[in-house]
């Protein structure tokens, strides 16, 4: 059983904040958020609102770039990229909950460059857990914590009465 | 006797070939159409490319011609970054003597990772599959009488676009059912996604008797067959069915079988029209319902690169073990 307590909301209060500060760069004008499907895409659309965004955000998949489809096959996720603007030419802010080895967000450039090519494209993360393989780093993380490899984080989202409400999940010894 | 496993499917019931809809599961078949949404937004972007099979090489090999398929098979796999080769095999090797499986062991021999075969004999692509080393995959691109899979998808995608659920639907097939590997296939599709009423229409001569026995209503009337009817499936005729004793005539046929909006009128108001192509304007469908408001034939050719894209990514992607 694992001992490690991350209180999502919080994070996301840090997080709101930190993309905050991204968006108002006034070397990007004009910034979009697109979140990676799925977590990502969750706090892309609860940032969107409570940033008081005009218009709607984008959502990527990395499903069609992924390095391990030799090794895992297509899963059946219904992810789908939904791009509701144009993006060549745009400044960027890319949203997702875990980074960890860093492949997800490589293959998720390789779907945007399939859109356009962007100005500029910026990365913040709910939690870097660490555990890089490649050389790709988040301009805004809420949490930087060492997690072991066999650990598993992943976003969980409420349904129902709380219905935008995060928690996360841990699977795996420590 | 052992029971022997789908040799469509590994061990953990993944589809490694596809050369039958014949005893594929229903989460199987949803899982394509799924996926082939998937890759239907792909062929509108910017770079209507991903790169799945991306240093995998597909040889496509047409026993038999078909250039609509081929070509889609081939839009398909160049969309996924594969290789395509393209053998005239009616024209080469095998003129020359060479048996199957000898042509398949020196295509094997130059590394292809997947074929795609249309045979003039069914099981030929069993033939093949049974043969291929664990990495290679096969799909069924029409072999005889027997079965064309990948056309039964996207007629089953086709119809999930414009129908939305399958469980409320009177689907009717309309034409040469007896020699139809598509008529085949698609009543396997329509079985196994759980269309409640599924009828054959045709003349006695070209309607098998005992499809009864798969829980398909056999209508030798046309317009019994077409009544109240959500989809359409009209079937080429082919010409050389005129020469035997099966059919009186071109124009005999039309008159009884052929799709006109006066019989389309029989069914639901919002019905839909399909065929495989290539379509005779004036023998089994007339060009007005064929360009009209009711038919999907031009969207089922969009559908079918989707759905073939679909098909080998997902055979590619699961191991023979």
């Amino acid at each position: 059983m694992s001992t490690l307590q991350l209180d999502a909301e919080a994070l996301y209060a840090t997080l709101r904040d930190g993309v905050r500060g991204l968006l108002a760069d006034a070397a990007a004008p004009d910034p979009a958020l697109v979140g990676i499907w799925s977590g990502g895409a969750w706090l892309a659309e609860r940032l969107q609102r409570d940033l008081q965004r005009p218009g709607t955000h984008g959502v990527i998949s990395s499903t069609l770039h992924r390095d391990d489809f030799a090794e895992r096959g297509l899963a059946a996720s219904g992810a789908s990229t939904q791009l509701p603007f144009a993006i060549e030419g745009r400044h960027l802010v890319l949203i997702d909950d875990v980074l960890n080895t860093g492949r997800t967000i490589r293959a998720a450039i390789n779907e945007l460059y399939d859109f356009g090519r962007p100005a500029s494209v910026r990365l913040a993360v709910l939690v870097d857990r660490g555990g890089r393989q490649l050389p790709v780093a988040a301009d805004f993380a809420a949490a930087r914590l060492l997690l072991p490899a066999a650990q598993r984080l992943s976003l969980a989202r409420a349904e129902g009465a709380a219905p935008d409400r995060f928690s996360f999940t841990v699977e795996g010894s420590a | 006797m052992l029971a022997r496993r789908n040799p469509q499917l590994n061990s953990h019931g993944e589809l490694i070939h596809l050369l039958s809809i014949e005893g594929l599961p229903k989460a199987v078949l949803t899982q394509i159409l799924d996926t082939a949404g998937t890759f239907l937004a792909v062929n509108d972007r910017d770079v209507k490319k991903v790169p799945l099979l991306r240093g995998k090489s597909v040889f496509n090999l047409f026993f038999e011609n078909s250039t609509r398929t081929r070509t889609t098979f081939e839009i398909a796999a160049k969309r996924l970054s594969a290789d395509v080769i393209n053998l005239d095999i009616a024209r080469s090797s095998t003129a020359k003597g060479e048996s199957l499986l000898d042509t398949i062991a020196n295509l094997s021999a130059m590394h292809a990772d997947m074929f795609v075969v249309r045979h003039a004999e069914s099981g030929a692509p069993y033939l093949i599959a049974q043969h291929v080393a664990p990495h290679v995959h096969v799909v069924n691109a029409g072999d005889g009488r027997h079965a064309h899979p990948t056309q039964a998808l996207l007629d089953m995608y086709t119809i999930r676009h414009f129908k939305r659920d399958f469980t409320q639907l009177t689907v009717a097939i309309v034409g040469d059912i007896v020699h139809s590997r598509v008529a085949r296939s698609d009543i396997h599709a329509l079985a196994t996604l759980g269309v409640p009423e599924i009828r054959a229409v045709g003349p006695k001569t070209l309607v098998p008797g005992d499809l009864a026995a798969m829980g398909v209503r056999v209508c030798n009337d046309m317009a019994e067959g077409l009544k109240d009817a959500d989809v359409v499936i009209m079937l080429r005729l082919q010409n050389e069915r005129m020469n035997g004793a099966l059919l009186p005539s071109a124009g005999e046929y039309f008159k009884r079988y052929g799709l006109t909006a006066e019989k389309l009128a029989l069914a639901r108001p919002d019905a839909i029209v399909m065929h495989p192509g290539p379509i005779n304007r004036g023998v089994e469908i007339e060009s007005a319902v064929a360009d009209g408001t009711h038919s999907v034939i031009l969207p089922q050719v969009t559908f079918g690169i989707a759905v073939r894209m679909a098909v080998m990514s997902t055979i590619a992607g699961n191991s023979a073990r």
